[in-house]
């Protein structure tokens, strides 16, 4: 059990003018769980950063004190255990057991009891596997959980927890829901978690604070208290706010016009894998029409869509896209874009250029659009997609939201009859989620035809005129 | 999917050897093999080490699968020197303006022996030898700081996320209507700007990587707790002891027969 104060605590990351985090006064007392919320650029990574003491004090400028039990948070290590969003990147060893032993070692834990202290943090997040598993053949949910043992084998007072479900799936997330309900109820240490969908988390906590985004604090209190008084505005700026007005379902005005991409007998087995990744699948998308593809992780969804995206030569059948031409995957790429664009889970993979106006005008010269068309295609995305201010900045230094549109932007200046979406709403705040919701949809009643791999059943249920669900790499139903 | 496991079983023999005196046997082997110039001692090496081989716990089959691509190397090796060194002696083989003659031939084999007798035992020990297991011993025995040790085995287990993530960034490329043809030139832009994205990524994922480890306390000043202790046992010793008396044995017997050829 551990206490927070923080006293007109800022932060300024070195290089940046504006302040990640501004005065924030917040004092937590021992035992309590917080769930922390906020717009997004109001500093609530920085701050669950500063109270893990991960903020060297070299990195930026520091104003006002963060104290976990009345000593500086860098101090205070020891005392803290902060879980990341991104399994990947938390998890350090070969084998589970170890990753577990790693924090015991480095903290000089007693070697006679290291073992059995991995074994009961193991079991304490219901890790099914024995401590030899290789980190790297476990699921999402898995690895989170593993790292969550990790940080819980060292015992910490203060549990830091920074959007450690989003980027799971339904599945996995819910694991990891589970196994902290578990470790909550069974421990007494305070706990601050940093996550955008709230009603999944929100019994796990008894209190929430909303950072305001131009400093301090804009709501305090128990969650039913803060949302019945600040609902609508954390909705507007991009909270998931529980009970919140649903989006209105949104569907194609008609059938579907001309078949955009038909696949037959589609299947890929990779090379001395025994059971096939996809196979026997028949699709056909029209245009003006939106295909859901949902199904678990490994099912083999993102291999169709990168299949219909003739990004991948199938080992059967085949993809046949509009006027009947077959076998996208051996064609050349300026015609692949001319009729099938592709956007990938994560926008960064997909760009190229040094500034965003660039990026954009790549694709329509690589096909070989007329200058002064092409300028003309760039401008208008850059005002459709909102990204005219941006046109000068460079493409890694977008936010979330902001990546995302423009990997949208950039499938759309070669103007292709068929959109392929990869998660295109994964782990995205509630103010970003409409907005593309709202320009797929339209995508879609302009006549484009778009299938959309996805595990969000909100963006289904809103968008989707059909679903397909793959299951062991077959379509279900 | 790629794996790290090691090619052979753990129960085998090699497998459960200390990690730091199969290094160990690997130096003293290395050593005795380009101390000299002759054919007759890297022979005596590699005759030494597959007589090893099958104490070693790993499938014949697999061993020359992981090691074709050094056999050809060391085929190269000698067909090269043999063609190409000049000097004199008798003529073996003319073919056009290529004569080999049996003085070229000694010496492009002993170029040839040299490669296998330094690889042979490198291979086996890639195979045998978990990378924990190396970490761990390369910090217990050999005084190497954790910090190195632990950090490069975490790096290591990054690699495999690597050729995954540069099928992704290929496909993504080739999506928005950038792809080489055959154009070399291209070829080598793509590449190039592949490599970048590539590397930005492993970048910002390195650095999380890195926090994340501090978090569990890496940067701490207090000592390591052993976890996994490796330890010299006497067969470790006997293992390394015979290395050195192999080596030092096949330098002799050239010695004694005159053939040795010091490279010092």
């Amino acid at each position: 059990m551990a206490s927070v104060e923080l006293r007109g605590f800022s932060w300024r990351h070195a290089g940046r003018k504006a302040p990640a985090v501004r005065d924030v006064d917040l004092r937590i007392g021992s035992g309590e769980r917080v769930l922390l919320l906020g717009p997004s650029g109001s500093g609530k990574s920085t701050l669950l950063g500063a109270l893990a003491g991960l903020l060297p004090e070299d990195s930026g400028e520091q104003s006002g004190e963060i104290l976990v039990d009345g000593i500086d948070a860098r101090k205070a290590r020891e005392r803290t255990g902060i879980v990341f969003q991104d399994p990947q990147s938390q998890l350090v060893m070969v084998r589970s057991g170890d990753d577990v032993a790693f924090g015991l070692e480095n903290r000089g834990f007693p070697a006679g009891d290291l073992w059995a202290r991995v074994d009961t943090a193991l079991d304490s997040v219901g890790f099914g596997y024995g401590r030899a598993r290789e980190t790297t053949a476990l699921s999402g949910g898995e690895q989170q959980r593993l790292a969550l043992a990790g940080v819980l084998a060292l015992r910490p007072s203060l549990l830091l927890l920074d959007e450690p479900t989003a980027n799971l799936d339904p599945e996995g997330a819910g694991q990891v829901r589970d196994a902290l309900r578990s470790v909550l109820a069974a421990s007494e240490s305070t706990m601050v978690m940093v996550e955008h969908r709230v009603a999944d988390v929100v019994g796990l906590v008894d209190r929430v604070v909303v950072l305001a985004e131009d400093g301090g604090l804009l709501a305090d209190g128990p969650p039913g208290k803060v949302f019945a008084e600040h609902g609508e505005e954390l909705t507007r700026q991009g909270v998931w706010v529980p009970g919140a007005e649903p989006v209105a379902v949104r569907h194609a005005g008609g059938p579907p016009g001309a078949e955009l991409v038909r696949t037959e007998d589609l299947g890929l087995t990779h090379p001395g894998a025994e059971t096939a990744s996809l196979s026997g699948v028949d699709l056909a998308v029209g245009a003006g029409e939106l295909v859901a593809v949902l199904g678990a992780n490994g099912s083999g969804k993102s291999t169709l869509a990168l299949m219909l995206g003739g990004l991948l030569r199938p080992t059967s059948g085949r993809v046949i896209l509009a006027g009947g031409a077959a076998s996208p995957h051996k064609w050349r790429a300026p015609r692949l874009a001319r009729t099938v664009g592709s956007v990938f889970q994560n926008p960064e993979q997909q760009f190229v250029a040094s500034n965003v106006r660039d990026e954009l005008a790549l694709g329509p010269r690589r096909i070989g659009m007329p200058a002064g068309e092409a300028d003309r295609v760039v401008g208008e995305l850059l005002e459709r997609l909102r990204l005219s201010a941006l046109a000068e900045a460079n493409p890694y230094t977008l936010s979330g939201g902001q990546a995302r549109r423009l990997s949208v932007a950039t499938a759309l200046a070669t103007a292709p009859g068929l959109l392929v979406f990869d998660e295109p709403t994964f782990g995205q705040d509630r103010r970003t989620w409409a907005e593309l919701v709202d320009l797929i949809g339209t995508l879609r009643d302009e006549g484009r035809g778009i299938v959309a791999v996805t595990h969000d059943r909100d963006f289904t249920a809103v968008l989707a005129d059909r679903s397909v669900t793959i299951h062991k790499g077959r379509i279900a139903c | 999917m790629l794996t790290l496991a090691p090619l052979a079983a753990p129960s085998g023999w090699l497998s459960r050897r200390n990690p730091a005196a199969k290094l160990g046997v690997v130096a003293v082997i290395s050593l005795a093999a380009v101390s000299t110039t002759d054919p007759l001692t890297p022979a005596i090496l590699l005759a030494a080490e597959l007589l090893a081989l099958p104490f070693c716990g790993i499938r014949i089959g697999a061993f020359l699968r992981r090691s074709r691509l050094l056999l050809l190397a060391a085929l190269s090796v000698t067909l090269v020197n043999a063609v190409f060194a000049d000097g004199g002696g008798d003529v073996v083989l003319q073919v056009g303006p290529l004569r080999l003659t049996d003085a070229a031939l000694f010496t492009g084999a002993a170029l040839g022996l040299r490669v296998l007798a330094v690889a042979v035992p490198g291979v086996l020990v890639f195979a045998t030898t978990d990378p924990t297991d190396l970490a761990d011993s390369l910090v217990q025995q050999l005084r190497a700081p954790a910090r190195f040790a632990i950090g490069s085995l975490a790096a290591f287990r990054m690699l495999p996320l690597l050729s995954a993530e540069w099928r992704m960034i290929a496909m993504a490329r080739r999506a928005r209507g950038v792809d080489a043809g055959f154009d070399p030139v291209a070829r080598i832009r793509l590449f190039t700007s592949t490599m970048f994205a590539l590397l930005v990524g492993a970048i910002r994922r390195g650095t999380r990587l890195a926090t994340a480890m501090d978090a569990r306390g890496f940067d701490a000043r207090t000592p390591r707790t052993i976890a996994r202790p490796q330890r010299m046992r006497p067969v470790d010793w006997v293992m390394l002891t015979a290395a050195v008396l192999v080596a030092a044995g096949a330098v002799a017997i050239s010695v004694a027969l005159g053939v040795f050829r010091g490279i010092f």
